[in-house]
């Protein structure tokens, strides 16, 4: 089944294109919400589509710095991101090939597991310094980020499904 | 033998290296902020990094409020000038006698020989979002060091306390709700004096009245207000209403929880009160406390 569904070649991707898109969602991220219950993480979630998609320019440490700033400008525990998404990295990182091999649902499947396992992280984290607990409310920002997935993928992959030279005398 | 593989196939440590290098540099940073504060010249030198994007974050929703409040219609406009013009008579009414009463209160106070209170100064500041951190209740005002803001500084709205300063950047800072759960304000009963502290409940709505008797004469809908001797809170200040009030007699203390007085979330502006000029200077530590659980209280109190 998997053989027969038509594999796309995609064209490199511009590290610019990465930072410009990781910047997009950490503006996201910084947006003035008031109480919002199940914020998706946009943060986590282009962090974890480009440790999948370019696991060779995409890593552990970047993400470790991102979680850095997202500490500062939320006045949270300072670590605490940087902890959860590098180990959000990591993961996604080692489970790139296998996430790759499935289509669009099952793999925001997996992208939901990673982004819970994050959220969790930081839960004990913060727990174990004595903050009060969320709510389980808080979770339904993953689902909301898994859902969003193949939208995610559809825009980010898109530079990358352009031609790469448009040929206008081609004769088919 | 040696074997090195050839450089283009080198791709620096293992991955798992890796994340323990950071996942480590991670815990040692997280220790550092939560038990010894040490982290703050870090913290306020990447809020400074960030502030930039924060500003260009929130400015697409300054303005749509923008846009909105220029096409609120004329009707509307209208209608709350009558409510305002009517307000300001009763307001005007209630001037009148005000001054004659704050003549006799000074004369009053002058007759006791008590000190007299001076107004605080104060500063007045905006809301500029909600923390986003949701393990704890936090708001953050557009004021910052550079307008005299200092940590500890008590913020109330027209209702009642809201809470305290708890960290200052240059241009920004952050407050502390009362309904945090590290945060505690000692209170006063309106009807009957009885003084206790008001903890935050940390479900994010409430506070508890802990360590109260179970026969504390406390009843439902008792009004809460700052009993003033901590030094920060000017005495008077509405803080909250009891709201449930659960006697057990297997338990030494009653459940108290009640509701606060100011919300921050439905005003946009707040006032931060500046120190209390003719205050005591705080009487020195005898010794260093012991326990550490302790000493980190205490710190985060100030």
């Amino acid at each position: 089944m998997i053989e027969d569904r038509p594999q796309r070649i995609l064209l490199r991707v511009k590290v610019s294109f990465m930072a410009l898109t990781t910047l997009l969602a950490l503006l996201f991220n910084l947006l003035p919400w008031r109480d919002v219950t199940g914020l998706p993480d946009m943060l986590a979630l282009v962090i974890a589509f480009w440790c999948v998609h370019q696991p060779r320019r995409m890593g552990i440490g970047a993400a470790w710095l991102l979680g850095l700033m997202m500490d500062a400008a939320n006045g949270a525990l300072l670590g605490q991101h940087a902890f959860a998404y590098s180990v959000l990295a990591f993961a996604a990182v080692q489970l790139n090939r296998r996430i790759l091999w499935f289509s669009i649902w099952p793999q925001a499947l997996h992208v939901l597991l990673l982004l819970l396992g994050s959220q969790l992280l930081m839960l004990s984290v913060r727990l174990a310094a004595g903050g009060a607990f969320p709510g389980f409310a808080w979770f339904t920002g993953s689902g909301i980020a898994a859902l969003l997935w193949p939208v995610v993928t559809f825009l980010l992959l898109f530079p990358q499904r352009q031609p790469e030279t448009v040929d206008v005398d081609r004769p088919i | 033998m040696e074997h090195q593989p050839p450089p283009f196939f080198n791709r620096g440590p293992a991955p798992l290296v890796r994340l323990m290098f950071f996942v480590i540099l991670a815990l040692l940073l997280m220790v550092l902020d939560a038990r010894f504060r040490y982290a703050e010249t870090l913290r306020a030198a990447l809020a400074l990094l960030a502030y930039p994007l924060q500003r260009v974050a929130m400015a697409p929703v300054q303005l749509a409020v923008g846009v909105a409040e220029f096409f609120s219609s004329q009707v509307q406009l209208r209608r709350e000038n009558d409510a305002l013009r009517e307000k300001q008579l009763q307001a005007a009414k209630d001037l009148v006698t005000l001054d004659a009463l704050a003549a006799e209160n000074t004369q009053l106070r002058r007759l006791v020989e008590a000190r007299e209170r001076l107004p605080r100064k104060s500063t007045l500041a905006e809301i500029l979002y909600s923390g986003r951190d949701p393990f704890s209740r936090k708001v953050i005002i557009d004021k910052g060091g550079n307008n005299g803001i200092q940590p500890g500084l008590p913020v109330v709205d027209d209702v009642g306390v809201i809470g305290q300063v708890t960290r200052v950047y240059p241009l920004l800072s952050e407050i502390t709700l009362v309904t945090d759960k590290d945060h505690a304000i000692p209170v006063q009963v309106v009807r009957n004096g009885l003084r206790a502290v008001a903890y935050g409940a940390g479900d994010g709505a409430t506070l508890d009245l802990r360590f109260m008797a179970a026969n504390a004469d406390i009843l439902n809908g008792d009004v809460l207000v700052t009993s003033g001797i901590d030094g920060i809170y000017p005495p008077g200040i509405p803080v909250a209403k009891v709201a449930r009030i659960e006697r057990d007699a297997a338990y030494a203390f009653a459940k108290i929880a009640c509701m606060p007085a100011a919300g921050a979330g439905q005003h946009g502006q707040v006032l931060v009160l500046a120190r209390d000029a003719n205050l005591p200077p705080a009487p020195e530590l005898e010794q260093a406390p012991v326990r550490p659980a302790k000493a980190k209280r205490a710190r985060r109190r100030e």
